[in-house]
């Protein structure tokens, strides 16, 4: 399945040139104009003919009217990141033509609304005209739905060029609209409309070819908020309490259907689950913390403006030592900021959010089955370490559209923690709720109408018999207990995923979605520059041990992150050694786009000394050549 | 604290549940001698005894201030969780969802309600979720020594003589507004008055909001201050006498037809309201909210059941919960079958 290259030919001739199932295809719409529906279809039908795909939306802060870029990668070879180059551009949109035009590479292919006139621009790019409002005004009388059909026809006239399949493109499109037959039949003749066009008036001038493979059979697509709903209903979520914000609005949306269908009481019709839409993130986590004291397992869902609002309370949770759950789906902020962009702007923050010595567990899916995983995991740290904590997705892994093995039911049950029963309390003695009885760090507590001796929950001042106490030697011993306590945790967190290559003295570090440019980023630097890396991804902080013996390991380590501060970076030298923290560099990327291969490969490369000329990447995309922590 | 509750020996008189008043007693105080807020304990502690109300089953909440601090000294064997400032309805609606057969007293001041928790009480209001919202008012920061609140009255004086030119915020027409179903007003110095209300409160489901005049001695009980002791006293306006018949006794009560109002409760308890020559009618919230108004207007406050919507449904009721505290739900009720993740997968591909 090789490329087949041929000889480079002019672009407006036909091309004998093949590049198969490896490119990118971009759709430029307007926002609201319902072009969603279409981009799925397409992205499903890729999917579906066994070819590895990622879907990723590009969309402003608005309703309608802004432009959006839906952009479709395909990789026979698994590589699912975000690519730079666009090698197919779909342009709808009058606003943005010419600039999405004029950015491309040379060699790509542009299907357009023809009365854009898009052919005069470059003489390197193949054009294919598509009159879409006459097609449409064949398809549907009812100008109200035109709208949204018209979107339809750029699918059939892909499926032309690309040589997707139609059968599968069908079924995408009943998958999608199942429900609704006149809709599914409405849209079918627009695909075929599409697709009848480009039959009849375009020749193949392009290279780019999608051919069935057999690398998805079994999988799903799904993005991270729906895989953390689904996850959060399996972990035996009891209270959800939460507040609208871009990027994780959907995680509690999707999860409140979830629940809706699958956590109803049979017998009486009533919900075994209590969800609250609060006042304000203030309001959200105190009832989860609230909901955490007297038992439930709960959870909010938020990002980077939500998380600063929770801030006291994430910090009475600690010190309280209350459980609850707190999906962070990072984002550029504060305020406004650039809430449909992606970031990994929240990791410093979040560790230490609140005052005093707090210091919280974090969790890094980089994958939409971690997802599901990290976030049942999460409900039982939170109550077997009777804490805070925080699930750092971002947007790109949660609003976008990735495929993935379909997740595993849970094979170990629920851990509530260290909850009082009567034979415990017989076993201990006397209750103590904040007494370190089994010497690792964790107490027992008691819960409100469990019959079992009560106590008086308050911050940090308290001993160890939860009476309020401001004697320095009480306030000591609790808060070293709270670090003993985060010490057993950090063999109870998920472990990160190492890859030794004995023949690297380099290693990268990773976390979240930059995961899927490092796979990518690694290849390429074996395969261009023979550079061999060791890489260690991270799922969770505190960190283990196992991070000073990587770094030992390697003579420069490349820590790969979303943010302009190097923020895990900074986490790690506050826990390595100095000699080894001196071995610490980063590789940082921060323009509100997902990472990409291309950039990391040159920023390493030319950290290496290496020679690299720079791709044609947009100006926040050009590598840090200045490591943060260098010798 | 104690945490173990204790009988003590030899106890004396018991109550329903057979309880001595002893054990709704929390640990020593540690407001001003003469605080009122004590006196509110004190009235919550003879509420609780004589209602039968198990300590067991009640969780005590509170924000920040000296009002704040005083769950710890009623009801010691109940669980409490003192908040964040001004946050306190937010943890007792997470409580509440997590076990629906608790009662949650929650006890907050002027400034933990009326300024840095006005958001989270309009909220609570507006969600008529079941708990006891009690306001110790005494209109004035008295831990951080004693600056006005929001509560404080227009033209009223700090002890430095500073006057608080900003009008106040009536916490009761506020919460009668905003969808409460039991709004009072009364006096920590009229023990029979408070303690009606607080059983009432016990006796209802859904937001019973208190605010109770309570001067704090040290920074606002002087001449010029209209949250003094004395200034409150001779300003108390009562809406009638209270009689509350709790629906564990005999009903009594002998009035003359057409002197009272009688208000069927939740759990079948009664309160008998005697009219006054203006025929007031609690239930009536437009006669409740101009009472307030005339009352404000005269340099006056009402005090007594305000407002009260008995049957109005709670918020737990409204969620549609199982019956069973959510908190103490098994495994198996919590999470769905393997056929369920499998439909579910199924449908993504």
């Amino acid at each position: 399945m090789a490329p087949e290259v041929a000889v480079q030919e002019a672009p407006s001739q036909p091309t004998t040139r093949r590049i198969v199932n490896d490119f990118s295809i971009q759709v430029a719409t307007v926002n609201g104009s319902g072009s969603q529906t279409a981009n799925l279809v397409l992205l499903r039908s890729i999917f579906r003919m066994g070819i590895p795909v990622s879907g990723k939306n590009l969309f402003p802060s608005n309703i309608a009217g802004l432009p959006t870029w839906y952009t479709i990668r395909a990789n026979r070879d698994g590589y699912i990141a975000r690519k730079q180059d666009i090698d197919f551009l779909v342009a709808m949109n009058a606003q943005t033509a010419q600039e999405d035009v004029v950015s491309l590479g040379p060699g790509a292919a542009v299907v357009y609304d023809e009365p854009l006139n898009l052919a005069t621009l470059r003489d390197d790019l193949t054009f294919y005209p598509v009159p879409f409002d006459k097609l449409v005004a064949g398809v549907c009388r009812d100008a109200k739905l035109r709208r949204l059909v018209r979107n339809m026809i750029y699918d059939g006239v892909l499926a032309s060029l690309l040589k997707i399949d139609r059968a599968e493109m069908e079924r995408a499109l009943e998958k999608q609209l199942g429900r609704k037959p006149k809709a599914v039949a409405l849209n079918r003749e627009a695909l075929d409309v599409g697709f009848a066009y480009a039959e009849q008036h375009f020749e193949k001038r392009d290279p780019y070819l999608v051919e069935p493979m057999d690398a998805t059979a079994g999988q799903v697509l799904i993005d991270g908020n729906a895989a953390a709903a689904i996850g959060a209903m399996m972990a035996g979520v009891t209270v959800v309490t939460w507040y609208p914000i871009t990027p994780s609005s959907s995680l509690c949306e999707t999860l409140i259907d979830y629940l809706r269908q699958h956590r109803i009481d049979k017998d009486s019709g009533k919900a075994t689950f209590a969800v609250v839409q609060a006042e304000d993130e203030i309001a959200a986590i105190g009832m989860a913390i609230g909901a955490g004291w007297a038992g439930a397992r709960s959870m909010t869902s938020t990002s980077g403006p939500g998380v600063s609002l929770m801030s006291e309370f994430a910090g009475l949770g600690h010190y309280a030592e209350v459980p609850a759950v707190i999906f962070d789906v990072q984002r550029v902020g504060p305020s406004t900021g650039l809430p449909t962009r992606t970031a990994q702007g929240d990791v410093l923050s979040t560790a230490f959010l609140s005052h005093g010595d707090t210091r919280h567990m974090m969790l890094f899916p980089s994958s939409v089955e971690e997802c599901y995983t990290m976030a049942i995991e999460a409900f039982d740290l939170a109550e077997r370490f009777q804490t805070p904590v925080f699930v750092m997705t971002d947007l790109d892994l949660g609003m976008n559209t990735w495929m993935s093995q379909p997740f595993r039911y849970p094979e170990k049950p629920l851990d509530r923690g260290k909850v009082l029963d009567a034979e415990t309390l017989d076993r201990i003695g006397k209750f103590g709720r904040y007494r370190d009885v089994d010497g690792d760090g964790i107490p027992y507590r008691s819960v409100p109408g469990d019959s079992m001796p009560a106590y008086f929950c308050r911050g940090s001042g308290h001993n160890e018999w939860a009476q309020y106490s401001e004697r320095p030697d009480d306030y000591r011993k609790n808060i070293d207990r709270l670090r003993s306590k985060l010490e057993t945790a950090r063999n109870w967190l998920p472990a990160p995923v190492v890859t030794i290559n004995r023949k690297a003295s380099i290693g990268v570090i990773a976390y979240g979605t930059t995961h899927w440019a490092v796979v990518e980023s690694r290849d390429q630097l074996v395969n261009e520059e023979d550079v061999q890396t060791s890489y260690y991804r991270v799922c969770a902080y505190p960190f283990r041990d196992a991070l000073t013996s990587f770094v030992e390991r390697h003579d420069r380590v490349y820590v790969i992150e979303q943010n302009r501060d190097a923020q895990m970076l900074s986490l790690m030298k506050l826990d390595l050694a100095p000699e080894l923290a001196g071995r610490l560099r980063s590789v940082l990327h921060y323009s509100g786009h997902p990472i990409d291969a291309r950039t990391i490969t040159e920023s390493i490369l030319i950290q290496e000394g290496y020679r690299v000329e720079t791709t044609r990447a947009e100006p926040s995309d050009v590598p840090q050549s200045a490591g943060v922590g260098g010798e | 604290m104690a945490t173990v509750g204790t009988p003590p020996a030899g106890k004396g008189k018991v109550n329903r549940i057979g309880l001595a008043s002893q054990e709704y007693r929390g640990t020593k105080t540690t407001l001003c001698a003469g605080c009122g807020h004590n006196a509110i304990s004190e009235r919550i502690i003879h509420a609780c005894f004589e209602m039968g109300i198990d300590p067991d089953r009640v969780v005590k909440l509170s924000g920040i201030g000296c009002s704040s601090k005083s769950p710890a000294y009623f009801l010691g064997s109940a669980h409490g969780f003192n908040a964040v400032h001004g946050r306190m309805p937010s943890v007792g609606t997470g409580a509440m969802l997590a076990n629906r057969r608790l009662v949650a007293v929650g006890v907050s001041g002027d400034g933990d309600t009326g300024a840095i928790g006005i958001g989270q009480f309009v909220h609570l209001m507006r969600r008529n979720l079941p708990i006891i919202y009690i306001i110790e008012d005494n209109g004035c920061y008295g831990l951080t020594k004693g600056q006005f609140s929001p509560t404080a009255d227009l033209g009223s004086t700090l002890k430095t003589g500073v006057v608080n030119d900003l009008p106040p915020i009536d916490t009761c027409a506020l919460a009668i507004e905003l969808g409460a179903s039991f709004v009072a007003r009364s006096f920590s110095g009229d023990k029979k008055q408070l303690s009606a209300v607080l059983k009432a409160a016990l006796s209802h489901r859904g937001t019973a909001m208190l605010d109770v005049l309570s001067p704090c001695v040290t920074f606002n009980d002087h001449e010029g201050s209209t949250k003094s002791y004395a200034y409150a006293k001779s300003h108390d306006d009562p809406l009638g006498e209270l009689d509350f018949v709790p629906y564990f006794e005999e009903i009594d009560v002998d009035y003359e037809p057409g002197t009272t109002h009688e208000v069927s409760l939740h759990d079948g308890s009664t309160l008998y309201l005697t009219k006054l020559a203006e025929d007031y009618d609690p239930r009536n919230k437009l006669q409740a909210m101009s009472v307030l108004q005339e009352t404000r207007s005269r340099g006056t406050f009402a005090t007594g059941l305000i407002y009260v919507e008995p049957t109005k449904p709670d918020f737990i009721e409204m969620l549609n919960l199982v019956d069973e505290p959510l908190a103490f739900l098994p495994q198996e009720r919590v999470r769905p079958p393997e056929p369920v993740l499998e439909a579910i997968m199924d449908d993504l591909r």
